[in-house]
């Protein structure tokens, strides 16, 4: 038993522990769980793909007159900006002004504000248009300024959803191609994707939320950010195999960091033919060793992990619930799927080879000091269930 | 007997002369044309395999060449950033040759090999990142 006062000292004093979650198993299975435990102090876990639950916070500075702004574009992508008078919030998934979207189906989408983001953390130059209405002591009306994210008095991302635990699989049964957030899906189910770091993604390396909790330090894109809260659609209370992993998408973060502490190589805009644009983040999440069941969680590996293969062209937009089959990372990574006699391809939406990095970074930060751990100030449930939308008609049998 | 692809970019001069022609009947030389095209600005664009000997090979390219067609053996129609891919390999199942593949199954790394590409073009929509495209 270690406790996080103790495993920051060692930290500090530069004689932390630490494994990454794919090195952390081949060592306890030579070592033993118990003298492994009482050995590493921290598992860093990470994982790198697409979530459009993101967005950042900006705030400008005032201009000379003030403006408060009511409408901006950053890049001719909206901002929202009901707000304080230069706050601005942009969203990874909104499109650029004047995309034509899927009207010339399948659409390009090729620029919005996930790479807006992008472009502010790879510190390139970018335009701000504002609109207001003007008022007593913010008289201006409109304007338009190139900028830097050092222009900014603060650029803070947001992360409503991140770090999906166990996220399914998607392919298509359909006689024609389908373009999804997880790629293009050919017909006949001729390939499918998958969207998760498998090993090494945080929540499947503490499936009970033992030690990731509101408040525990992250690594967002070489920030050192935290979780603010439980993410959006957290669902704590799904079916668990033994080693606690979930049969479907359950836990989720949400995270913050300052942005200008960011990494670009870690923070990239997404285009999705048909689909649409997003922003894809690279998390890594250090694991402390606090006793030997929290290691032993940590020791999952891709053959342990099974996600569910889901009819994207169907099943997923009708909510039908029904599952082609379950698949593990290992079987998928090793190009093994075979349903119903058939081979499918696999691709993938996540960077397994961008996730090791940043756990091997997250592992080098911790061992040099320089990245200590935060106790969670407040658990993430572990019994809440999910809704669905329940679409009501309002009074005079219409729905408002 | 060897074979080899090649980048060629004719001039505005050039794009309309029949220059590939002579590779086969002076040189002896096999030629497929993978793909090309003429720009807007009248500038051609061809990716070009040939086979035959080294020798015939060698005289072949250097009579294209002296004729102005500037000649790249070692890039391709099709341009694969390195620094801009992610690695995710959501290209993996579009290239019906493996040319983009991966090249390390621990890491799970993807590298790009331009000589089994034949420019379908088919991975440039599949990329999220924008990191394949088209030199023309």
């Amino acid at each position: 038993m270690k406790t996080y006062a103790e495993i920051n000292e060692k930290i500090a004093s530069g004689s932390a522990v630490v494994l990454n979650a794919e090195e952390v198993s081949d060592y306890v299975d030579r070592k033993g769980l118990s003298a492994a435990a009482a050995e590493i102090d921290v598992v860093t876990t990470a994982t790198f793909g697409p979530m459009c639950s993101s967005g950042c916070f900006l705030n400008f500075g005032h201009s000379i007159p003030k403006i408060r702004i009511t409408e901006a574009w950053i890049d001719d992508v909206l901002t929202y900006s009901g707000l304080a008078a230069v706050d601005l919030f942009m969203g990874a998934s909104q499109l650029r002004n004047n995309d034509s979207a899927n009207m010339y189906y399948p659409g390009e989408f090729r620029f919005g504000g996930g790479h807006v983001i992008e472009k502010l953390v790879a510190r390139k130059e970018l335009q701000l248009f504002a609109l207001s209405y003007g008022t007593d002591e913010y008289p201006r009306r409109e304007l338009r300024t190139m900028f830097t994210i050092d222009d900014l008095n603060q650029a803070v991302m947001v992360n409503p959803r991140n770090c999906y635990q166990n996220y399914n699989v998607a392919t298509n049964s359909s006689d024609r191609p389908i373009y999804t957030y997880m790629g293009l899906l050919k017909p006949r189910m001729q390939n499918l994707t998958y969207s998760s770091a498998g090993q090494l993604s945080p929540l499947l390396n503490d499936p009970y939320y033992d030690t990731i909790g509101v408040g525990s330090a992250v690594w967002l894109a070489g920030a050192r950010g935290h979780v603010y809260s439980e993410g959006t659609q957290h669902t704590g209370s799904v079916e668990r195999t033994e080693n606690g992993v979930p049969a479907e998408g359950a836990g989720t973060l949400a995270l913050t960091a300052d942005m200008k502490q960011m990494r670009p190589e870690f923070v990239r805009g997404v285009s999705l033919k048909g689909y649409g644009v997003s922003l894809a983040l690279g998390v890594g999440v250090p694991i402390p060793i606090l006793n030997e069941q929290i290691l032993q969680y940590t020791t999952v590996r891709d053959d342990e992990i099974k996600a569910e293969l889901i009819d994207y062209s169907y099943d997923y937009p009708m909510k039908s619930g029904k599952v082609i089959a379950h698949l593990t990372y290992g079987q998928m990574k090793r190009d093994e799927v075979e349903v119903n006699g058939k081979k499918i391809e696999v691709s993938s939406m996540s960077s397994y080879s961008k996730a090791l990095h940043i756990a091997e970074l997250l592992k080098a930060e911790i061992q040099s000091g320089s990245f200590l751990l935060s106790e969670p100030l407040q658990k993430l449930p572990r019994n809440n269930k999910s809704k669905s939308m329940v679409l009501r008609e309002g009074e005079g049998g219409t729905v408002k | 007997m060897k074979t080899q692809k090649f980048l060629l970019s004719f001039n505005k001069q050039l794009a309309e002369k029949p220059i590939v022609y002579h590779l086969v009947k002076e040189y002896d030389l096999v030629i497929n044309i993978f793909r090309a095209r003429i720009t807007a600005d009248e500038e051609g664009f061809m990716v070009l395999e040939v086979s035959g000997t080294d020798e015939h090979i060698s005289q072949g390219i250097d009579f294209i060449r002296n004729n102005g067609v500037t000649v790249n053996s070692v890039e391709k129609g099709l341009r694969w950033d390195q620094a801009v891919c992610t690695h995710c390999g959501n290209c993996l199942p579009h290239c019906p040759v493996d040319a983009l593949y991966i090249v390390n199954a621990a890491t799970r790394e993807i590298a790009f090999d331009s000589d089994k590409c034949v420019e379908c073009l088919n991975c440039i929509p599949n990329c999220p990142y924008g990191a394949v495209t088209s030199v023309f």
